[in-house]
């Protein structure tokens, strides 16, 4: 038999509302998540050298080659560099999944599941944490892009557009990457069960080479996927011409997979600990 | 005293077609420390994970404080601390913004959050090592600011899994301290252990847990009460030589006296002065055991005398 509490001043002292709750939570686990980018330099390290090493390969190994299949007037670095931000976000976006597998593993989750804290909280302070790392990360590949060549040849609104593309996209990678951290619960696992999801997105796609060149099956795969639709968006806001209806396909994609990955995760969490 | 700070009725877990908890009862007073002892994998850590919301119970039902921890897991995390054995702390913080975090999480009002931080670092002896993050930390340094993180939002329940399991007796007893401390500012504490000595130092109730039940409940005393205070174990060279000693040691005199094949146990409460006594009854024998120590009973002699068989530790925890 279940009496019912009575409410006493302790009762009300514990049960004590804060406002935006829920905000405050996710600050507080954003911010621990930045914390750890500062503390463990290694992590940040990860997500830079590694696009930077793509950029000197594609634009100085297989660049001269791959300029042949391009569109007349096209400098192959203008091609290559949209392709490398989205690629650079897509990669960027293991750390969500290595992030949430070693939480689990360490405990902490734990801790958190038996806090009165907004549930949402946990999953949101990480890909908020992780796209805060990728406004930087872009700025910088940006700038790398500049040393190589890399032109705009439309306006600074249309880069500001194509950086907010690559942002949106990148959030979207998180949750995507969320859910395989949390369902392996492991971040070694994570990290390996990672590269499989995001080999196919990133090198079947028109981010580094025209989709032109690809087998037929191959082409159809490649055009119809979330880093082609981002890569050409970013190309169309900074090469110019049409844009409009990349960058409407590109902003579906990633509001599509956040709807989709997010629920997954959320479910996913409740159950994981 | 009123209604107990925590109930527990028939409460059942299983993972897949494995029982972790197979009906459990317990009551545990306002005020009291209550022990769960039991060997790894006799499901004390899934009590407790269902006691602080982190499993849905198959079946009965839980309460801490009259609130159930499946209908309110919300009024239920807001009364109480949870501290295990992997110390669920940030690595990559310090001290103090771990358990700012915690104050965040636990809902407490910006203003009291850093005073709050400050006194329990303070306490726990961290307060050198406040700034400094987690990796640089001991073991025994983290279970502690593990347990202050528990503390932040000043729960009147505290549940406190394996907390000295791989501390050194420094850090034990410091730490046991500590726990008498809070029980006497008015902080209920469900704690589990492997250690019978733990919780005889600590607990004021202690229910012993095997394969997913209760197999004793009741006072450290009564517990040990036909265990003895001295426990002396002797191994000898085959079943005969066992037998005889067995024979020669009889009689009531000494204590339980008890054989398993070729190890004798005599359980007695006359303290060290029962080793002289089983010497000296060898001696007129000409009998020598291989190895004897001089003990104090475990959670392996209460098993024995609970149950016929030792306590059977299965792999992992659950």
């Amino acid at each position: 038999m279940s009496v019912p509490a009575v409410e006493t001043s302790m009762d009300v002292a514990l049960d004590r509302h804060i406002p935006m709750g829920v905000v405050r939570d996710t600050a507080a686990i954003v911010q621990r998540n930045l914390i750890a980018y500062r503390r463990v330099p290694q992590l940040l390290v990860f997500s830079t050298i590694q696009p930077v090493i793509f950029v000197v390969m594609f634009r100085y190994v297989f660049g001269g080659a791959v300029s042949a299949a391009l569109p007349a007037g096209v400098d192959y670095v203008d091609y290559l560099m949209p392709g490398i931000f989205v690629q650079t976000v897509v990669f960027g976006a293991i750390a969500t999944a290595i992030g949430l597998a070693t939480d689990m593993k360490s405990g902490l989750m734990e801790r958190f599941h038996a806090l009165p804290m907004a549930r949402s909280a946990v999953l949101s302070g990480r890909t908020l944490a992780d796209t805060v790392r990728n406004v930087f990360v872009v700025a910088l590949m940006m700038l790398v892009g500049f040393l190589v060549g890399w032109r705009i040849h439309t306006d600074v609104l249309g880069l500001l557009a194509a950086y907010g593309i690559v942002v949106l996209f990148g959030f979207s990678m998180s949750w995507v990457f969320a859910t395989v951290g949390l369902a392996v619960g492991d971040p070694e696992t994570a990290q390996a069960a990672s590269f499989p999801v995001l080999a196919p997105l990133v090198f079947a796609s028109s981010a580094f080479v025209p989709i032109e060149t690809m087998p037929p099956w191959l082409q159809t795969f490649a055009e119809h996927q979330p880093v082609s639709a981002a890569a050409s968006a970013v190309r169309a806001l900074t090469l110019g011409g049409p844009a409009a209806g990349d960058v409407i396909a590109s902003i579906a994609w990633s509001v599509g997979l956040i709807a989709i990955f997010g629920t997954i995760s959320v479910r996913l969490y409740r159950r994981a600990v | 005293m009123g209604e107990p700070a925590i109930v527990v009725e028939g409460l059942e877990k299983r993972f897949g077609e494995v029982p972790a908890l197979d009906g459990i009862d317990l009551s545990v007073d306002e005020g009291t420390i209550f022990g769960l002892l039991g060997p790894n994998g006799a499901g004390k850590t899934t009590a407790v994970r269902v006691l602080a919301t982190i499993l849905h119970p198959d079946a009965g039902r839980a309460e801490v404080l009259g609130r159930d921890v499946v209908r309110e897991p919300a009024a239920v995390r807001r009364r109480i601390g949870l501290a295990g054995q992997y110390a669920a702390v940030d690595p990559n913080l310090t001290g103090r913004e771990n358990l700012r975090m915690v104050g965040i999480l636990g809902q407490l009002p910006r203003a009291v959050i850093a005073p709050r931080a400050d006194e329990l670092l303070q306490r726990f002896s961290l307060a050198d090592a406040a700034d400094r993050p987690l990796r640089t930390y001991s073991g025994g340094m983290r279970r502690r600011l593990d347990i202050a993180a528990s503390l932040v939002p000043k729960p009147p329940v505290l549940f406190l899994d394996e907390p000295t399991t791989g501390l050194d007796l420094t850090s034990r007893n410091e730490l046991w301290d500590m726990i008498r401390e809070l029980v006497r500012e008015g902080t209920t504490v469900l704690l589990t252990t492997q250690y019978l000595e733990e919780a005889d130092q600590l607990a004021g109730r202690v229910a012993v847990i095997d394969g997913g039940h209760v197999i004793a409940n009741d006072t450290p005393a009564r517990l040990k009460a036909n265990l003895g205070d001295t426990v002396v174990e002797m191994d000898f060279a085959d079943d005969a030589l066992a037998e005889r000693a067995l024979a020669l040691l009889g009689g009531d005199q000494l204590g339980t006296v008890e054989r398993e094949h070729r190890t004798v146990k005599v359980s007695s409460n006359r303290g060290a002065h029962v080793l002289v006594d089983v010497l000296r009854r060898f001696d007129g024998d000409g009998i020598e055991p291989d190895t004897l120590s001089v003990r104090e009973p475990s959670l392996d002699d209460v098993f024995l005398a609970l149950t016929g068989h030792r306590a059977v530790t299965e792999g992992g925890d659950a």
